[in-house]
């Protein structure tokens, strides 16, 4: 693919997976408002994919050393960020305590 | 496995991690189903981690695996120690780990492309430039919002002269750099100059909002966030990083769009209008000459009007979270609903610091979310409610919004507490609230305020009212 080509492409996925968002994100009542913030704070943890390589490609101390702080950043959202909306979420419930 | 394989196999765990993430955010669409989504997101964060380690330029995994470990461990304990009424503040936090390692991401391609004297094309010098300008900014902002939310830094708005005026500067610098750095990627000064001006704008954006307006500043950084992970996809060519920045980009500033239309107001003037700083109209102190003086009534008396009524809506805000007093709450509840009493809970889309923040801490209290409402499905009730019962929550219940035209708040959607027959207002003291303006509800004849903790006013009503005729 030529660079312009995989602009265009990139920028495809982008506005489509913005509107998938949108549409996604305006059916979320506002009760699980904030699980959804914490739920997408996990998942912008995907930085840990470009985190990762960083870290392990052994191109040098600087970008092996800023790597590795970012794996852990990103780490701390991911792991942080589900097993606080999974403790947010186990405390909904419908009806009166039996 | 060949070369095109492995890639082949990475590229399709990247496709079911993004179907994952959606199917995910579909799942928070109602509280039934909403557990289950986050597992599905979390299954698709473990395939798109497994897709990354196959990655052949992934040559030692020592480094990753103290990442992985060490973020864990301090993700884990920061997941199970932080109490619910510290969520908005847990959140802010977060976003800033966020920011700083796309941030650092973007530094370590640019500073590995200058090492080997490599350039990188266009897409990938635009893109990291973005990604590190919204990524320092997110960083510095999520902690200047954490400051706020924490109380180390002062909550009202830091205001100075031309702080707009600056800021706009700013932006232009930044966007001038970025064109710089696009230009002639091997001027590093440019480079090194746009990571420390996104850095100090973090600063300068977020530190002239108020504390009652973090809502939406805390949605706006996850947008950020959002937005600097999208860059790193488009830098690195990695699609699920595209998604997954988009739909958090997205979902960010639609929060932080739905959080300023509650208060009526424009996205901008959140950002830039230094909200709560010139609250000058209406009467500057309550019980001043200038206007009539508060109601004020003892717990004797709030138990009294408690006892007698049929329906009561309770109405929490950001005192609740304060005085943690969502377990007192539902304690009063219990005690009401024994004696037949409707009770339901009415929550604003800006109660609180965050979006939901009082559904959690409810949720926490076990209230069941069925007798949780929205503003618009029980505006209409107050009328034939007895008591409106008001714990720690100010502008939500201000009737200036309706009634006086010149209020900085007027034309914001409240709720008709003054129309319920008493209303009993829980306060902590006769200060104005956060956004600093006076609440003309205090002054109306059918309202009585109750000063003190809500915790222990609360606590006191359950024990007059369990007392044999404490009514």
């Amino acid at each position: 693919m030529s660079l312009i080509e995989v602009v265009i492409f990139s920028l495809y996925i982008f506005v489509l997976a913005a509107f998938v968002g949108y549409q996604l994100i305006t059916r979320v009542p506002n009760l699980l408002h904030t699980p959804l913030m914490a739920a997408t704070n996990a998942i912008s943890g995907i930085s840990l994919v470009g985190s990762m390589v960083a870290a392990g490609t052994e191109h040098g101390t600087v970008t092996t050393v800023l790597g590795t702080i970012a794996v852990t950043a990103a780490t701390i959202n991911v792991v942080g960020g589900f097993m606080i909306t999974d403790r947010m979420l186990k405390m909904f419930r419908k009806g009166p305590q039996k | 496995m060949s070369a095109e394989t492995t890639s082949t196999l990475i590229q399709l765990l990247y496709l079911a991690a993004s179907v994952l993430f959606i199917l995910g955010l579909r799942g928070l669409g109602n509280a039934a189903t909403a557990r289950r989504g986050v597992q599905l997101a979390e299954v698709g964060m473990l395939l798109a981690v497994i897709g990354t380690l196959m990655r052949h330029e992934i040559i030692s995994y020592t480094w990753i695996i103290v990442g992985l470990v060490l973020g864990s461990l301090i993700g884990t304990v920061m997941a199970i120690s932080i109490p619910m009424t510290k969520m908005p503040e847990r959140i802010a936090l977060s976003h800033a780990f966020g920011g700083l390692a796309v941030a650092l991401v973007g530094i370590s391609e640019y500073w590995h492309h200058q090492h080997v004297g490599e350039a990188m094309n266009n897409l990938q010098i635009t893109a990291t430039g973005f990604e590190v300008l919204f990524g320092a900014v997110t960083f510095t902002g999520s902690l200047m919002a954490f400051g706020k939310l924490q109380g180390l830094l002062p909550g009202a708005p830091m205001t100075f002269p031309g702080q707009n005026a600056l800021n706009a500067l700013f932006v232009v610098a930044a966007l001038g750099l970025v064109g710089v750095v696009i230009a002639s990627q091997d001027t590093q000064l440019a480079f090194w100059g746009l990571c420390g001006l996104g850095l100090l704008m973090g600063v300068t954006l977020v530190l002239p909002i108020g504390g009652a307006d973090m809502p939406v500043v805390i949605c706006l950084l996850n947008s950020y966030a959002g937005l600097a992970a999208a860059a790193t996809g488009f830098a690195l060519k990695n699609n699920v990083l595209i998604i997954c920045g988009a739909l958090d980009g997205g979902s960010g500033f639609l929060l932080g769009m739905m959080m300023s239309k509650a208060m009526n107001r424009s996205f901008s003037n959140v950002l830039f209008g230094a909200f709560g700083k010139v609250a000058d109209s209406g009467p500057k102190k309550a019980g001043t000459a200038s206007g009539p003086a508060p109601n004020e009534g003892s717990i004797d008396d709030a138990v009294e009007i408690l006892g007698s009524a049929q329906k009561v809506i309770v109405i929490p805000g950001y005192g609740l979270a304060v005085s943690q007093a969502q377990h007192a709450v539902k304690d009063l509840a219990n005690v009401l609903q024994k004696k037949g009493v409707d009770v339901k809970y009415a929550i604003h889309p800006v109660a609180g610091r965050m979006p939901g923040h009082m559904n959690v801490l409810l949720a926490e209290a076990q209230v069941p979310y069925e007798q949780l409402f929205d503003l618009d499905q029980i505006n209409d009730e107050f009328a034939s409610t007895d008591v409106a019962l008001v714990v720690g929550a100010n502008d939500v219940v201000n009737t200036a919004a309706r009634e006086d035209p010149k209020s900085s708040i007027y034309g914001m959607p409240v709720f008709n507490v003054d129309q319920a027959k008493s209303c009993i207002v829980l306060k902590r003291s006769l200060n104005p609230g956060f956004a600093g303006i006076e609440n003309a509800l205090f002054v109306k004849p059918h309202t009585m305020l109750v000063l003190g903790d809500a915790k222990k006013t609360l606590l006191n009503f359950v024990q007059g009212l369990k007392e044999p005729g404490g009514h």
